[in-house]
């Protein structure tokens, strides 16, 4: 089946039943996406479909034929994305294995909303869990990539 | 040079599952020689070595789970040899017992917040020793004294000549001298001297993780490699009775189906093909195992009574004065029981590993999330009947440790499974693996009492603790060498507080469930219960928690300053409607003063912090941010163990599988942490784990302080609240 993968046309053999997730990270070698639960309630596997933010640990194939699909390894060429660059002015990261899925949600908010109230942050970055406890400085790294100060 | 082994003996028992038991050498291994084999650079130790192209390679001491040693530990070797940090290379550990935790006997295992402190003083004599043979190296070349060199970053400098030679031009031409330098705490910089420590530099993996290229254990990757997943029984030790695996086999992708000592294993060609064939396995499980009975919910209330028991004797941990004569020549005396359930370590990255045994079946190579890379190779070595140098393990990144990847059963799945097949095989745990197969923190039951002189000051105090051991488990000779003191368990318990008559004790109890190492493991519940303790007795008396504190403290200057600070940051004197404050301070492992800010919905019972000062004191401080960033996760972390997390155990079956039914703090419920970091010319001492004691306290002493609900139970639910506050 064909996506547009990071910005490429790509063809991909794969069942339309395969998980996403994991026909990215086995097969397509895009190991930044990680798994963290098969159920969507940590976010570790948070990838674009479209532009917006969706688990890719339950989404199938067959729902991504066609479309287009960005990884973290997509966000930007050279990690100059916003988000990337406010994340290492932070110093967000601690074992940074949840962060793919923290950038890639923090990243659709701010297409949609430049300038998020730190409520719609919180909103919009609840649903991805950090062990490491580094939500202090997400919810500081989103508003200094909103603020443009990266 | 290999690391004595004294005993190591693998046994796989049809009933027991899986023992290993091994010796670590007790004495300090040597840690600063020669590499055996040297590169194009110069390498005048096993740490550095400096390249012609001027960049040098520093040896990260410590594996990179997150708490930042990866950059601390190369910046301390980097300090003292003077290098340009812009130039340094670091590589993580080989496994080899040259790169051995001083504060582990020499053993390869980074855990127990003992990185910074044990490597700390042979890593800076480390870099020392190498900026040393950079000097003798110029010196003789250009035939002055050594005494007229000096070092600017990464450059040789002759002040009188004005000649100057960078480090990379000097490898040129230098060779490591036969004998090696001597070198002394005396040929150390003063900490006025640093450049590079005290600084927060940037981590150096972080540009790496936001790009989705660092490689993790579980973005490990051979050719050929097969997949595989095991299942175990759902209650601990049950055997197999018979095993069905006819539908297994039929899941496209499924290989095989291996049954192994303590489960059974499938392998595949991808992860979602072997957890769909372990999901299809029909096992029957043999009855008789020792945790059926387990029931975590009775146990809180068994060991709570057993810990109230005073006639049944425990182990002694700590003894003076005389105890029982001054709890009777007290003028007022307090009691007070309190247990913590289960919890769970919920590591973002399950348990992984990848293994590849060689074709004569003695010899393997391992990439993995490990936290005990030296401890693998021996258990790796005990299965495949080699010795420990046929073991490779190539240590990947970690996606959080918490101790729980100290263990080896992730390993030794992928071991077993590699030599059975013959290929190459990666073994990630599913999240309902890792959750139902953990090694839990010990539930604990703890009974306290003391007694107060007519000043209201501490005469008497006896703290009694029951778990089950986890050091009797993972390293019986250490566990032997201590005579049951269990270091894990019982850390922590220790007091800072001016006491002459304290008794403390140590009740273990085995119930047939493993347990394990924890962030902060014993510290964890034993300062929920001692500074839960300590504040009850200052209400009693109707004395301020943070004045009782200070003045038990006064011999203490360095716990007093953390105390008043966080104080301080606190705005304690100040009230404000609706919400409560709670202080609780830990010297286990740094000093940490934490204040919590809470409310208490009191028709629900749920308890909302919003805010946590805390001020901590881990000696000198290698990078200010770095310790802040471990204090403020470290305070998430107690925090979400404090309201919420909890492991339970219904005969034997533990009853959560996955995120949805084990909840871990989410950002909204998330406070905000403000962290004051205090360095002091003192040895630098742990803070991966510091931050987490005093966590749970703080928050149940606001509760207390806010509704006179007293919560002597972790964690806080909103049941047990209401309880508190029906009662």
């Amino acid at each position: 089946m064909i996506l547009i993968l990071n910005g490429q046309r790509t063809d991909v053999s794969a069942d339309p039943n395969a998980t996403l997730l994991w026909v990215l990270r086995e097969q397509l070698k895009l190991t930044g996406t990680k798994y963290g639960c098969g159920m969507a309630m940590c976010g570790a596997c948070t990838v674009h479909l479209d532009g917006q933010a969706v688990r890719s640990c339950v989404t199938k194939m067959s729902q991504v034929e066609g479309k287009r699909v960005t990884t973290i390894e997509g966000l930007s060429p050279d990690g100059s994305h916003p988000v990337q660059k406010a994340w290492l002015k932070e110093q967000v990261l601690q074992c940074g294995y949840c962060q793919s899925g923290q950038i890639m949600q923090a990243a659709s908010l701010l297409a949609k909303t430049p300038k998020p109230s730190r409520a719609q942050i919180i909103q919009a970055l609840n649903g991805n869990l950090c062990r490491c406890g580094t939500y202090g400085r997400i919810v500081r790294a989103v508003e200094r990539a909103a603020r443009g100060e990266v | 040079m290999a690391t004595r082994i004294s005993r190591r003996e693998f046994v796989v028992g049809a009933a027991a599952g899986l023992t290993f038991a091994f010796a670590i050498d007790l004495g300090r291994a040597g840690r600063v020689v020669r590499a055996g084999a040297q590169s194009a650079g110069l390498s005048p130790n096993v740490w550095v070595t400096i390249n012609p192209d001027d960049t040098v390679t520093i040896v990260s001491a410590a594996v990179e789970m997150g708490q930042g040693s990866m950059t601390g530990m190369p910046v301390v070797v980097a300090e003292e040899l003077d290098a340009d940090w812009s130039k340094v290379k670091v590589v993580p550990p080989p496994s080899n017992p040259v790169y051995g935790n001083p504060g582990f006997g020499g053993a390869q295992i980074i855990a127990a917040s003992r990185t910074t402190r044990s490597f700390f003083m042979p890593l800076r004599l480390a870099g020392a020793q190498a900026r040393r043979v950079l000097l003798d190296a110029v010196a003789a070349e250009w035939n002055v004294p050594v005494s007229e060199l000096t070092t600017e970053p990464s450059v040789v400098v002759h002040q009188r000549s004005g000649r100057r030679i960078s480090y990379g031009d000097v490898a040129k031409f230098a060779k490591v001298p036969a004998e090696l330098p001597k070198m002394t705490p005396a040929d150390l910089k003063r900490p006025s001297e640093f450049r590079l420590i005290g600084k927060s530099l940037p981590r150096v993996e972080l540009p790496e993780k936001v790009v989705g290229r660092a490689k993790f254990g579980i973005d490990a990757e051979v050719p050929d490699m097969i997949y595989g997943a095991v299942l175990r029984p759902p209650i601990q030790g049950s055997a197999i009775e018979a095993v069905d695996d006819s539908a297994a086999r039929a899941v496209p992708g499924v290989i095989d189906v291996i049954r192994l000592p303590w489960g059974v294993g499938v392998v595949g060609s991808g992860f979602e093909a072997v957890h769909k064939g372990k999901a299809a396995l029909k096992v029957t499980w043999k009855k008789g195992a020792r945790a059926e009975s387990y029931d975590s919910d009775r146990l809180l209330g068994e060991y709570a009574g057993i810990a109230a028991s005073l006639s049944r004797p425990g182990l002694e941990l700590h003894k003076e004065g005389d105890v029982a004569k001054a709890m009777g020549a007290s003028v007022q005396t307090f009691s007070a029981a309190y247990v913590s359930d289960h919890v769970y370590h919920a590591t973002m990255e399950p348990v992984n590993a990848l293994a590849r045994v060689g074709a004569d079946g003695m010899s393997c190579e391992l990439w993995a999330s490990t936290q005990s890379p030296g401890v693998n190779q021996r258990a790796i070595a005990g299965v495949l009947k080699t010795t420990p140098d046929k073991v490779k393990v190539n240590v990947q990144l970690l996606g959080g440790g918490f101790g729980r990847k100290v263990e080896q059963d992730f390993v030794l799945d992928a071991v077993l499974l590699s030599r059975i097949t013959g290929k190459p095989v990666k073994v990630i745990w599913s999240r309902e693996d890792d959750v139902r197969n953990d090694k839990f923190r010990p539930l604990a039951g703890q009974f306290l009492q003391a007694g107060i002189d007519a000043e209201g000051n501490l005469a008497a105090w006896r703290h009694r603790i029951v778990g089950a051991s986890a050091l009797a488990r993972l390293l019986p000779p250490v566990y032997e060498a201590l005579k049951g003191k269990d270091e894990i368990l019982i850390e922590g318990h220790e007091i800072s507080y001016s006491c002459n008559n304290q008794l403390h004790e140590y009740l273990r109890e085995d119930r047939g469930v493993d347990v394990g190492p924890w962030r902060g493991v014993g510290a964890g519940y034993n300062k929920f219960a001692i500074e839960s303790f300590i504040d009850e007795i200052a209400a009693a008396q109707r004395i301020d928690p943070v004045a009782f504190r200070l003045r038990l403290l006064a011999q203490n200057a360095r716990a007093r300053t953390v105390v008043e600070e966080a104080a301080k940051m606190a705005d304690w004197g100040r009230k404000r409607p609706g919400r409560g404050l709670g202080v609780a301070f830990s010297e286990a492992w740094s000093y940490v003063a934490t204040v919590a800010e809470v409310s208490v919905d009191r028709k629900t019972g749920k308890i909302r912090v919003h805010n946590v000062w805390a001020a901590v004191d881990p000696g000198i401080v290698i990078s200010p941010d770095n310790v802040s960033a471990q204090i403020e996760g470290a305070t998430i972390f107690g925090i979400s163990h404090a309201l919420q997390e909890r492991i339970t155990f219904d005969q034997g079956v533990v009853q959560q599988s996955n995120f949805h039914n084990y909840q871990l703090l989410r950002l909204a419920d998330a406070p905000d942490v403000h962290v004051k970091v205090i360095s002091t010319d003192n040895n630098p001492t742990g803070i991966g784990e510091a931050g987490l004691p005093p966590a749970a306290p703080a928050v149940a002493n606001a509760v207390a302080a806010l509704t006179g609900a007293r919560v002597r139970q972790l964690p806080m639910l909103p049941e047990r609240v209401l309880a508190a506050l029906r009662a």
